[in-house]
C-alpha cells in the first residue's frame, strides 16, 4: 500500500490583480510533522496558509488532504483550525465557552463538552481560567486558550500564522518549547509561519523556505542550513558568507572553483553537478572559518588560533587559506565577532568562541590574520 | 441633581491635590445642566403641587391670610392622573408606538448598518452621507413632505388603491392612519439606530468571524454567536435614541396622527398651550421623563452585559 501525505499542495498559484503572490507552489506535507514556511515579509506565507485553511480560494492548482481535493470544502467543514496572530479569541466568551466553541459546532453533547473542555485546559496549564473573559488574560495566556480551541475536537492539521511574534523575547522562547512538546504529544501536523529563521530552525522537522511567491527550498532544518540550494537561501538562514567565482574543474563530488579576486580553492562533497566554467557562489557559515595571527613564515601554520587555541592547520590541498586584515570586531559575550578584509576587498565574517581562560579578544582592529577552512566547509551553489 | 452633589465633593478634595484644572474644563458643562435641565426639573416638580392660574400660568404658592403666610400647594394633580386610567392607556399607547418604531428601525437599520460597515473605504463614506442626508433639511418640512405622498389624491394613496382595486379591496386612506405615523416615524429616526450600530459593527475584528468559521460555524451561527451578541451595545445606543424621543413627540401625531392618533406629548403640550393647564402638564412631563430615565438605565444595564465586551 502506498504511504499518502496528510496535505498535499499541487501547483498553486494565487494573483492579486497583477501581482502575483504564489507562483505554482508545491509541497507534501507528511502526517505527524512540524512543517515551517519560512520567508520574509510579503513572500505570500499568510496568502498560502489562508488557502489551505480555505478562506481564499486559488486562481490555479489543487490542494489535497488525505489524497482528496479539498479546493471546494468551505472552511467550516475542512479538519484543520488555525491559530491567528491576534488569537481571535471571542471577547463575549468566557475561555472555557471560547473553547467550547469547536465542540458545539460539531454538535457535542453538554456532559461530553464540559470534561473535554476541562482536559484541554488541563492540557494547556490553565484549569482556572475557565471562567475568566480574555480580555483578563496576558498574551501568553491568549496563545495557549487559542491552541486548546484549535486542538479540543482533534484536527487533522493546525495551521499557525506567526503566532510567537506578539509575544516578548523571553516568552516567546518559552512557547517555542511548548509548541514543540505539545506538537510531540498530540502528534497532530502543525504548519507554522514565520518570518524568523531561528524559530523556524529550533521547531520545525521541515522547512520550507519561499521567497517571492516560490518555494526556494524544502529540507530539514541542519540540511537547510549546511547545504543551502541557493545565495537567497545561505543568505536567509543564519549568517553566511558568500564568495562568488566559477568553476574550473570538478572531478566528482570536488570541485575546483576561482573565486573572484583570490584565487583557486577546492569544494568537496558537491551534490550537484556544475558546469566548467559556470558561474557560482561559495557560501561558508561564520564559524566554519578558522582565523589566527599571520604568520610570515609560509606553511608554519602552527601559530593559527582557532576555536580550540592549539588547533592547528591541515597541508595545503584540503584546506583554503587567505590573509587579511581584522576590519572590525563585535564582542558578543560568548564569542566575537571579526570581519576581516580580504584581498579582493571583500568583508569575510569569523568568529572565534571566548571559551579560553583569562581571554576574551585575541585580535584587533588592523591585525594581520590569516583565515582557513577545510575543503568540505563550504557549500557551493549556482549564481 | 446627586451627581452635582457628587461633583462638588470631589470637586473639594481634588482642589486640594493637583488634578483640579481636569475639573474646571467640566464646568460649563455642568453649569449649563444645572440652568437648563435640573433647575427647570425641579421647578417643574414644584408646579407639579401648585394650582393654575385663573388665565394660564400658575397661581402663587402661598396665600396671605389673616397676615399669616400659609403654604397653597395640592395634591390635586396627581390625583386627576391617578383617577382615570386615560393618562395610563395615553401612556401604554405612546410606548407602543416608541417599541414598534425602534424595533421596525431595528430590522431596517441593522441590515444596513452592517452593510455600510462591511463594504470597502470608498462606498462607505458615500453610503454614510446618504444615511445622514434628510439632516440637511428640516423635520417639519419632511413630514409636510410626507403629507403630501399620503394626501388621498397623493400618488402612493391612488397607487395603493388602483391595486387593491384590482384585486377587489375597498379603498383605503393612509392620511392620518397609524400607518402613515410609523411610516414617518421610522423615516425620521431610521438614522439614530443606524449610526450608533455602523460605528459599532465598523469596529469588530473581522478575524473573530474567521476564526468562528474555521472552527466550524456556518453563515447564521457566525451571525447570531459572535456578530449579534457583539454589537449589543450598539443595538442598545440605537434603541435609546430612537426610543426616547419617540415617546414624546408631537409633531408627527399632530400632522399625520389625526384624532385618534394623539400621542402623550401632544396632551402634554395641550396642557401647556391651549389649556394653560400648567400643574397638570407638569405632572404628565414628569411621568414621561422618569419613564425615559428609566428605559436608559435599563438600556444600559443591558448594553453592560456580555455583548458590552468587545
Ligand atoms: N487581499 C489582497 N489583495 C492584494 N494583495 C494582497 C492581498 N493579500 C496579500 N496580498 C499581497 O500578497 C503578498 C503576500 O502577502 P502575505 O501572504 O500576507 O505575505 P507574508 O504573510 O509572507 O508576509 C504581499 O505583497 C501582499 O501585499
Ligand atoms: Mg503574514
Amino acid at each position: 500500500m502506498e504511504i499518502l501525505d496528510l496535505l498535499e499542495i499541487v501547483d498553486v498559484s494565487r494573483r492579486f490583480d497583477a501581482f502575483l503572490a504564489l507562483d505554482r507552489v508545491s509541497l507534501q506535507i507528511e502526517a505527524g510533522e512540524f512543517f515551517t514556511l519560512l520567508g520574509p515579509s510579503g513572500c505570500g506565507k499568510t496568502t498560502l496558509l489562508r488557502l489551505i485553511a480555505g478562506f481564499d480560494q486559488a486562481d490555479g492548482g489543487d490542494i489535497l488532504l488525505d489524497g482528496k481535493s479539498i479546493i471546494a470544502t468551505p472552511p467550516e467543514y475542512r479538519p484543520l483550525h488555525t491559530i491567528f496572530q491576534n488569537y481571535a479569541l471571542f471577547p463575549h466568551m468566557t475561555v472555557a465557552e471560547n473553547i467550547a466553541f469547536p465542540l458545539r459546532m460539531a454538535g457535542c453533547a453538554k456532559k461530553e463538552i464540559q470534561s473535554r473542555v476541562g482536559e484541554a485546559l488541563e492540557n494547556v496549564r490553565l484549569p482556572d481560567k475557565a471562567g475568566k473573559y480574555p480580555d483578563s488574560l496576558s498574551g501568553g495566556q491568549k496563545q495557549r486558550i487559542a491552541i486548546a480551541r484549535a486542538l479540543v475536537n482533534r484536527p487533522r492539521l493546525l495551521l499557525l500564522d506567526e503566532p510567537l511574534s506578539a509575544l516578548d523575547a523571553k516568552l516567546s522562547e518559552q512557547m517555542q518549547l511548548e509548541l514543540i512538546n505539545l506538537q510531540k504529544d498530540i502528534g497532530i501536523t502543525f504548519i507554522y509561519v514565520t518570518h524568523d529563521q531561528s524559530e523556524a530552525l529550533a521547531l520545525s522537522h521541515r522547512i520550507a523556505v519561499m521567497d517571492h511567491g516560490r518555494i526556494a527550498q524544502v529540507d530539514a532544518p541542519s540540511r537547510l542550513y549546511g547545504y543551502p540550494n541557493s545565495r537567497f537561501v545561505a543568505d536567509f538562514i543564519g549568517k553566511c558568507n558568500v564568495l562568488a567565482g566559477h568553476v574550473r574543474e570538478q572531478q566528482g563530488d570536488c570541485v575546483t572553483v576561482e573565486l573572484d579576486g583570490l584565487g583557486p580553492v577546492h569544494v568537496c562533497r558537491s551534490e550537484t553537478n556544475f558546469g566548467v566554467g559556470s558561474r557560482c557562489a561559495l557560501t561558508l557559515r561564520p564559524e566554519k572559518i578558522r582565523i589566527g595571527r599571520f604568520s610570515s613564515i609560509p606553511g608554519a601554520s602552527d601559530t593559527m588560533t582557532s576555536m580550540s587555541v592549539a588547533d592547528t592547520v591541515s597541508p595545503l590541498g584540503d584546506e583554503s587559506h587567505f590573509t587579511g586584515y581584522v576590519h572590525d570586531l563585535l564582542y558578543l559575550g560568548d564569542v566575537t565577532v571579526y570581519n576581516v578584509t580580504l584581498s579582493n576587498g571583500i568583508l569575510l565574517e569569523t568568529l572565534l568562541a571566548n571559551s579560553a581562560s583569562g581571554r576574551t579578544n585575541f585580535f584587533e582592529v588592523g591585525d594581520r590574520v590569516e583565515v582557513a577552512w577545510s575543503c568540505d566547509a563550504g557549500h557551493l551553489v549556482l549564481d | 441633581m446627586p451627581a452635582i452633589w457628587c461633583w462638588i465633593n470631589t470637586m473639594r478634595k481634588t482642589m486640594q491635590g493637583k488634578a483640579w484644572h481636569k475639573y474646571l474644563l467640566s464646568l460649563p458643562p455642568m453649569v449649563y445642566l444645572l440652568i437648563f435641565f435640573a433647575a427647570p426639573t425641579l421647578i417643574m416638580l414644584f408646579a407639579s403641587f401648585r394650582y393654575a392660574g385663573e388665565y394660564g400660568g400658575l397661581a402663587p404658592w402661598y396665600l396671605h391670610e389673616e397676615g399669616r403666610l400659609t403654604l397653597d400647594l395640592t395634591l390635586e394633580n396627581w390625583q386627576r392622573l391617578l383617577g382615570t386610567d386615560i393618562y395610563l392607556r395615553l401612556f401604554l399607547k405612546s410606548v407602543g408606538y416608541a417599541v414598534m418604531t425602534t424595533l421596525i428601525c431595528m430590522v431596517m437599520g441593522y441590515p444596513l448598518a452592517l452593510t455600510i460597515a462591511r463594504s470597502d473605504r470608498k462606498s462607505r463614506d458615500l453610503l454614510l452621507l446618504l444615511v445622514i442626508l434628510p439632516f440637511w433639511s428640516n423635520f417639519l418640512v419632511r413630514i409636510y413632505a410626507w403629507m403630501i405622498i399620503f394626501s388621498p389624491v397623493g400618488a402612493l394613496t391612488r397607487m395603493l388603491n388602483g391595486l387593491l382595486d384590482l384585486v377587489g379591496g375597498g379603498p383605503v386612506t393612509l392620511m392620518y392612519s397609524p400607518t402613515a405615523m410609523i411610516i414617518c416615524l421610522v423615516y425620521v429616526h431610521l438614522p439614530f439606530m443606524v449610526l450608533p450600530l455602523y460605528a459599532n459593527l465598523e469596529k469588530h475584528d473581522l478575524d473573530l468571524l474567521d476564526a468562528a468559521q474555521d472552527l466550524g460555524a456556518g453563515k447564521w451561527r457566525r451571525f447570531w454567536l459572535i456578530t449579534w451578541p457583539l454589537s449589543l451595545p450598539g443595538i442598545t445606543a440605537g434603541s435609546i435614541l430612537v426610543f426616547i424621543p419617540v415617546l414624546g413627540m408631537f409633531a408627527i401625531p399632530d400632522l399625520l396622527g389625526g384624532t385618534n392618533g394623539i400621542m402623550i406629548g401632544n396632551v402634554i403640550k395641550q396642557q401647556f398651550m391651549e389649556s394653560r393647564d400648567w400643574p397638570f402638564g407638569s405632572v404628565l412631563s414628569i411621568v414621561l421623563t422618569v419613564t425615559a430615565v428609566a428605559v436608559v438605565l435599563l438600556g444600559a444595564r443591558l448594553g453592560q452585559g456580555r455583548g458590552g465586551r468587545g
